[in-house]
């Protein structure tokens, strides 16, 4: 059990004890870069085929299936043909600026990688300040956005990189809010240190953030933060394609155009991830029976389970305008955190010393967050009588 | 012989000659066109052409909107992209061939294009269709209108952004009436089915049956639909007082079908008209009382479900017999010299036919009126004030095809 739990960590370092030791620091970093970009990768191809499968089914279509068995080498297509299409650049463009707004993209969402647990043992850097570290890096996609609006030189993509830096600069502070309670309540910025702390099993059931009021909440709050963040359905206005076209991608074509495309799904990638590190217990099996799973394996199956709602959320609702948009973070998702705050600020104390029944402590969290819940929807929704509609004979 | 007294008098060209001021000439209506009264911001605009080749306007059409922000302030509607001279070659052509054409305008509802085109000429030349055929007609023209409301109900969401599931699942029903069409015409979209005083041929053997499946079936489709996205809190923010279309508006430009029914008109030419055999079937009028974009939709599904009461009746009690006028006459027809107007309740509007005859084989005039084209003309007026995602489902709740506006 244990062999196949660290199975990749035991390779890494037979793979590093065959070299000599001056270069086995460097070779230890290139090796975790190689594993990172070779799993997302993959997971970025596996991804794109599975969400025109699932979308497929959900619209009683069969989905790509021509290529290869099941449709399953459709991403190498895909590849080859992006790769193989006209690199076209305006004539007005800012050139420069045009090409290197893909690299900026996706470059620093590497790095977000970098500081997340796959597994027991298995992060890359165990960096103390590994939250503030993904924030910072995925900052850097607001920045290539909007260089790639700016310099296309084109109305759509303007308008669309305009919609980009609002939405993404809005929705980060409810996403960085809804993490704060789990900063809290672990002590730390390590992901490491935060998935540590939600280890142990109650009655058989894992102990993880999402199963307390607090977490719970976040957990949502911060899961349709991150849909807006990753300029996903509904939450996909930036490239809006029934209203501006493409947004910022309007005029990308080949290559470029499959960089972005693979920086916005590397961007859902990371937050996913992080989302499973900091509610849903990281590498953690969810009941003790299960322990015997590696915990490489049981994160990657909350990522895809996580993946799998993003994709049904996809095929399911239409999109929101602009300013609901915004309303939507600043006047329910901002208030709702920071209620979710002071959740969790009375769950911590409520622990200590004071011993309260569990089930006292889950009915005061409740109090505070379902009437904030229920307040700040209806201020948000006016009340809208039901439609009855008349007949003429 | 007298000189001209008097050069003729070059009329000024009136200040709002083209089609967009009209909606200026008409801001004593109650509607965003008042909010344009304290003139255009002073900071910059930005233009943009949303259009021809742009994925939400439906085919070729262009809107030329002036953005302030994200805010609409102007918005010209330009077409004529799929002008294809469709008067001018029914003059040329003879009266049979012109049914071909037909199929091409709203090239969505290619039967009822052909049954407003055969009750025009039938109307100038007497031919009395029997009752079997009137019964056809009924029939395939209440399906047109039901895959007409469920594919614009789909585009409808679409627009909105819901990717494409909507859409699919109306184009799964609509699939299974263009099998009907195509095992009783031939073709699928263009049918090219009706003929002067009857229809072109008789119902194949179990069509009766197949159709009363396909009727007996669909109200699980709309169900399913409303239960999947009417409800939705995404929905209702999007469309509920978005593109309002006043009913004053709504009459004096001259708006027909769903569009004038959501802003409250009963008017229904199925009921006003009483043409075909309309009144022997029991049916309603769903009427809306805020005109915006969500009674729009809304309409259009009651009104599939009160086409589909129309559908069981006619299809139980469709009688024997010949299906043309024996009298009729359809290659070579020269109708007495005279003029006749034929409309129907088309599944987007009055959909009216000019058709003036000199008792040559060719008409000598030939005038379409397309619901589309003047339903589309109130469309800056719904779209001031609102943003240019409100514009794009503005547009798709109107229900326009190209081929129709355009001709």
């Amino acid at each position: 059990m244990n062999n196949l739990d660290q199975i990749f960590v035991y390779a890494k370092y037979w793979l590093l004890s065959q070299l000599p030791g001056g270069v086995q620091s460097l070779v230890s970093i290139v090796l975790d870069i190689i594993a990172i970009i070779a799993v997302f990768g993959t997971c970025f191809a596996l991804t794109t085929i599975l969400e025109r499968k699932g979308l497929g089914r959900i619209q009683n279509r069969y989905g790509p299936n021509r290529v290869g068995p099941c449709g399953l080498l459709q991403p190498m297509a895909d590849a080859i043909k992006m790769l193989t299409k006209e690199d076209i650049v305006p004539f007005a463009a800012d050139k420069v600026v045009h090409y290197l707004a893909p690299l900026v993209l996706t470059v620093p969402i590497w790095l977000a990688f970098s500081v997340i647990p796959f597994g027991r043992e298995m992060s890359a850097i165990d960096l103390d300040a590994g939250v503030l570290f993904f924030f910072a890096v995925g900052g850097a996609s607001e920045l290539a956005v909007f260089m790639a609006g700016w310099s296309s030189r084109n109305k759509y993509s303007l308008v669309g990189a305009m919609r980009a830096i609002a939405q993404m600069i809005s929705y980060e502070v409810p996403l960085v809010l809804a993490t704060i309670p789990v900063i809290m309540l672990s002590g730390s910025l390590n992901l490491n240190k935060i998935v540590e702390a939600q280890s142990g099993y109650a009655f058989g059931v894992a102990q993880w953030n999402v199963f307390t009021p607090w977490g719970f909440a976040g957990f949502f709050l911060f899961l349709i933060a991150a849909t807006a963040e990753s300029n996903r359905s509904p939450f996909d206005l930036p490239e809006g394609e029934s209203e501006i076209i493409a947004g910022f991608l309007t005029e990308y074509s080949g290559f470029k155009y499959a960089l972005f495309f693979l920086g916005e799904y590397l961007g859902l990638f990371a937050v996913t991830a992080l989302s499973v590190t900091l509610f849903l217990g990281g590498w953690h099996a969810p009941l003790q029976v299960l322990e015997f799973l590696p915990s490489w394996f049981c994160f990657f199956v909350k990522f895809a389970a996580i993946i799998a709602v993003f994709i049904w959320v996809r095929g399911t609702v239409p999109r929101l305008r602009f300013d609901q948009l915004l309303n939507f973070s600043w006047r329910f998702l901002v208030p709702l955190t920071l209620v979710n705050l002071l959740v969790a600020v009375v769950w911590h104390f409520t622990s200590l010393g004071a011993g309260l029944d569990q089930s006292l402590r889950w009915l005061i969290s409740a109090a505070m967050i379902v009437p904030a819940y229920v307040y700040f929807g209806r201020a948000l929704s006016p009340n809208r009588p039901t439609r009855i509609y008349q007949y003429a004979e | 012989m007298t000189a001209l007294a008097e050069p003729p008098v070059m009329h000024e060209a009136p200040p709002s000659g083209t089609i967009w001021r009209l909606a200026e000439d008409r801001s004593s209506f109650a509607g965003p066109t008042d909010d344009r009264a304290g003139g255009l911001p002073d900071h910059d605009l930005l233009e943009v052409a949303l259009g021809p080749h742009h994925p939400s306007t439906h085919g070729v059409f262009r809107m030329d909107v002036v953005l302030d922000g994200e805010e609409v302030v102007r918005l010209k509607p330009v077409f004529g992209y799929l002008h294809r001279n469709h008067e001018k070659i029914a003059e040329k052509n003879s009266y049979l061939a012109a049914i071909p054409y037909t199929d091409r305008l709203d090239y969505i509802c290619s039967m009822t294009n052909n049954w407003a085109y055969v009750m025009t000429v039938e109307k100038l030349t007497g031919f009395q269709p029997p009752e079997r055929a009137e019964y056809i007609r009924v029939i395939v023209g209440e399906l047109t209108r039901l895959f007409n409301h469920a594919c614009l109900v789909g585009f409808l969401l679409q627009d909105m952004g819901a990717l494409g599931t909507p859409l699919m699942y109306a184009f799964r029903e609509r699939e299974k009436i263009l099998d009907l069409f195509e095992s009783l015409s031939g073709a699928r979209m263009m049918c090219n089915y009706m003929r002067f005083g009857g229809v072109r041929c008789d119902l194949p053997d179990g069509w009766i049956e197949e159709a009363k499946q396909v009727v007996a079936e669909f109200p699980r489709f709309l169900d399913e639909f409303e239960a999947l996205l009417t409800g939705n809190e995404i929905l209702l923010v999007r469309s509920q007082g978005i593109g309002v279309l006043s009913k004053e508006l709504a009459v004096n430009a001259g708006v027909t079908g769903p569009m004038l029914r959501a802003s409250g008109v009963g008017y229904d030419l199925r009921k006003v008209d009483k043409y075909s055999i309309y009144p022997r079937f029991n049916f309603r009028i769903p009427l809306g009382q805020h005109g915006d974009v969500f009674d729009r939709y809304m309409i259009r599904l009651l009104e599939m479900r009160e086409s589909l009461s129309i559908l069981k009746q006619a299809l139980d009690t469709i009688p024997a017999g010949p299906i043309v006028d024996p009298k009729a006459k359809q290659r070579g027809l020269r109708p007495k010299a005279g003029e006749a107007y034929g409309r129907i309740e088309a599944p987007k509007g009055e959909l009216g036919f000019y058709v003036v005859s000199d008792g040559s084989p060719n008409p000598y005039r030939f005038r379409i009126r397309p619901p589309s084209l003047i339903n589309l003309t109130v469309l800056e007026d719904m779209c001031l004030g609102h943003t240019i995602a409100d514009v794009v489902i503005i547009l798709g709740s109107v229900d326009i095809v190209l081929g129709e506006v355009d001709r």
